[in-house]
């Protein structure tokens, strides 16, 4: 297929990915604000939203120190000068989709056009009558539509799996930030961990992940630090983990050199990754310390979707 | 619709299906087609506006209907026109017999602006320069059509005439099972194959054809991605393409891909940077080059324009006559050139009667209808003529046919146009239909877009 078209397949899936994961911060904002001690004593848990969707200066450069909650909600989901908003991206997917409208299937344009005429909607509308929950599922829908109308419709071709390389990379690079949130930003003191705070910040986690009743279901209900490192970072049967996200990634790679009988440098980066991954154990990634190892990770994969552009999208071998 | 008092036999089961139908019924289904519509993208953009810049045309439920009987004579027309323009286009890149025989002046040939000295004594595959060749005509009574234009470079609406019939399809079901209504949606094939039949001789095996396109912030750029993906081919920019030796390439993920023949729809201009506008990056450079020494066949060839130009149009009888040694089957509306000192004194005398067109324009901008302007506006108009008089045409306003559209308050008359699209590579094929435009406001004669025309489903009927 044209370079051009995998490329904008690939940025597709990912800005759609990456709506998710904004509406998904602003739920665990929104949650965390509702908590009964919430503001007492620790940081600003909007604060640290921000900075875990990685706009911390475009963010002070317009609303200054403080965080208030409409301020990062406008940010998040409305305003078009922070690339990664909610709005940005779909608006940017469609872009991509609308420049290879003929590798998309009238349902798969049909889910990412009524993203876009919704959303319009939703502009129009007085803020006063947006309420965040509801932006936020809203937001979600818009992901499985579009995922359920690939799934359903797209032909398993080369397209399909730049499709999938987009989706579980952005997916991957997102639960590892989100984890960082809670672990690394949210609690500052060891003093909190185990108390009642912490529990709640855990599920709120597992709640934006939409991983909450799947936890319980795969540990038995005690949150621990370990145990959910263990489940959003090694467990391949969590649709979120990072062993899975990059399990999906070395599985499209494989398919395409298949299918076109070579191999690019992405080949051999998500093997290594893979393998040292497979093999980790949860002691080990405590022990290399949780943000450490989160950080080398969100770097790896960086380079990762590097080797793909190199690879395939440019169109120079 | 009507024949007198009578309706004509061909409207009468629509006119049933009306009149069986109440009005909300109708309201509600045009809200539908127009939800349709928007969901399947299909809009287009209007330059020189701001705000939405996708924008819907209007849709007219009410179809347009011709019989076979009516239909196969202006199919031999069209065709007929179709190959005197292929031949004039080689003949004036070749020997230019019809310069030399005084039946065209030469410098209306050579020196107009879409003359394209670059392709000169190239042969292009079958000796076809336009492929696709869509005219505009308009009826004035029941045997009668003018042609408006031709257009031989890129004309576009053919995908509406495609989506238009899919939802008309979708929505009435019964309608088509009641009546015999020639089929459509062969176009995208019959065009596929029209295109690979042109490949350059070098090309061995299935040839590999592209759809070239400015990009998606083109007017046009839904019906490009339409047709390229009810073809199958593949829907380039550009920077997709790029020169290599004696061939074109694109960029594809599993590494470059020759390429045999370039369906472009952009402007010659805009096709090769080294040849025409350096500072272009829609184009690729060197491609023109390539298709000198036969390595990648163009469709519409470059240089094709000179056809379709304002001024040529009058000529176009002629040289039915003259390359086909036939009368010509559609007629011409008479056409002054204001150019001409006896014509322009015409024309200057009678605006108010007349409506001018500026020769390079399309797409309905910078146009004159004098009966619909005010005198202020008649005499602005006047001084630009006689700024450039080369620039412009001037045409009678004609009494156009009309036909039955939903408007307001129910069914009216509203003027309507055609175009149907003739194929042209190793056989001229006309498609069984075309895009009938309507001029929605009461009483209009322009019927584009951009000017706020909608569109209809046009039926040739089997009889």
């Amino acid at each position: 297929m044209l370079s051009r078209t995998a490329e904008n397949l690939f940025w597709l899936a990912r800005y759609m990915e990456r709506a998710e994961t904004m509406a998904r911060l602003l739920e665990v904002g929104y949650r965390m604000g509702l908590m009964p001690s919430a503001g007492t004593g620790y940081r600003n848990e909007w604060a640290s939203l921000v900075s875990a969707a990685g706009s911390a200066r475009g963010f002070g450069a317009k609303f200054g120190e403080e965080f208030h909650q409409r301020d990062v909600e406008t940010w998040l989901f409305f305003d078009r000068e922070n690339p990664s908003s909610v709005i940005s991206c779909i608006e940017t997917a469609r872009q991509n989709g609308r420049a290879v409208r003929t590798a998309l299937t009238t349902e798969m344009w049909d889910a990412l056009n009524g993203a876009y005429l919704d959303l319009r909607e939703i502009e129009r509308r007085p803020r006063s009558e947006a309420l965040l929950p509801e932006l936020c599922e809203w937001t979600k829908r818009q992901g499985a539509l579009f995922r359920g109308a690939t799934e359903g419709t797209h032909l398993q071709n080369d397209g399909y799996d730049f499709l999938n390389l987009g989706w579980y990379l952005e997916r991957g690079d997102n639960t590892a930030r989100l984890l960082d949130v809670k672990y690394y930003v949210l609690l500052p003191t060891t003093d909190m961990v185990g108390g009642s705070i912490d529990t709640y910040q855990w599920t709120t986690l597992l709640r934006a992940l939409s991983a909450y009743r799947a936890f319980h279901w795969a540990y038995g209900g005690e949150y621990s630090p370990r145990k959910i490192a263990h489940f959003l970072i090694l467990n391949p049967a969590c649709p979120r983990s990072l062993l899975h996200c990059l399990d999906t990634v070395e599985y499209h790679l494989d398919r395409l050199a298949k299918a076109y009988g070579s191999r690019t440098a992405a080949h051999d980066r998500a093997e290594a990754a893979l393998g040292e991954l497979t093999a980790a154990k949860v002691e080990d990634v405590i022990g290399e310390g949780l943000h450490e190892f989160l950080t080398r990770f969100v770097n790896q994969n960086a380079a990762l979707g590097q080797d793909v552009a190199d690879g395939y999208l440019f169109g120079i071998q | 619709m009507y024949d007198g008092k009578r309706v004509r036999p061909a409207y009468a089961k629509l006119l049933d299906w009306v009149e069986s139908t109440s009005p909300e019924a109708l309201s509600q289904k045009q809200r539908q087609a127009e939800a349709l519509f928007r969901r399947i993208g299909i809009t287009f953009a209007v330059y020189g506006e701001g705000g939405d810049t996708e924008r819907l045309i209007p849709f007219d439920m009410m179809p347009r209907v011709f019989t076979e009987y009516e239909w196969r004579r202006l199919e031999r027309g069209v065709k007929q026109r179709a190959r005197a323009l292929n031949a004039f286009l080689y003949d004036v890149y070749h020997r230019a017999e019809i310069t030399r025989a005084g039946i065209i002046p030469a410098d209306l040939v050579f020196r107009n602006e879409a003359y394209e000295p670059a392709v000169v004594g190239i042969d292009p595959p079958a000796g076809v320069y336009s492929h696709i060749v869509g005219i505009d005509l308009v009826r004035t009574g029941p045997e009668e059509f003018f042609v408006l234009e031709d257009n031989c470079r890129t004309p576009s609406g053919v995908s509406y005439m495609l989506e238009n019939r899919e939802i008309m399809m979708r929505m009435f079901p019964d309608l088509f099972r009641a009546t015999r209504i020639a089929p459509v949606d062969d176009y995208p094939d019959r065009l596929r194959r029209t295109l690979a039949s042109v490949a350059p001789a070098s090309c061995e095996g299935q040839p590999v054809s592209v759809l070239l396109s400015p990009g998606a912030f083109n007017s046009a750029y839904y019906e490009h991605s339409f047709l390229a993906d009810q073809m199958g081919i593949e829907l380039v920019e550009g920077q997709d393409l790029f020169v290599q030796g004696d061939f074109v390439y694109m960029r594809t993920t599993e590494g470059p891909k020759r390429v045999h023949v370039i369906y472009r729809r952009l402007d010659d201009s805009f096709l090769d940077p080294l040849c025409f506008r350096p500072e272009s990056m829609l184009g690729v450079p060197g491609l023109m080059n390539v298709y000198r020494s036969g390595g990648v066949a163009i469709a519409s060839a470059p240089g094709a324009g000179v056809a379709d130009d304002k001024a040529v149009y009058i000529y176009v009888p002629e040289m039915i006559r003259f390359y086909l040694g036939e009368e010509p089957i559609l007629k011409n509306v008479q056409t002054w050139k204001c150019a001409d000192p006896s014509d322009r004194k015409f024309v200057l005398e009678n605006l108010a009667d007349l409506v001018v067109k500026e020769v390079h324009g399309s797409g309905g901008y910078g146009m004159l209808v004098g009966p619909k302007s005010t005198k202020e506006q008649v005499a602005a108009y006047a001084e630009r003529i006689k700024g450039d008089p080369a620039a412009f045409i001037a045409q009678p306003t004609l009494a156009l046919s009309t036909c039955p559209t939903f408007v307001d308050e129910g069914l009216a008359p509203r003027h309507v146009d055609l175009r149907p699209f003739c194929l042209v590579g190793r056989e001229v094929h006309l498609c069984p239909g075309g895009l009938t435009r309507v001029a929605l406001k009461e009483g209009s004669l322009v019927v584009n877009s951009s000017q706020g025309g909608g569109v209809k489903d046009t039926w040739v009927l089997a009889d």
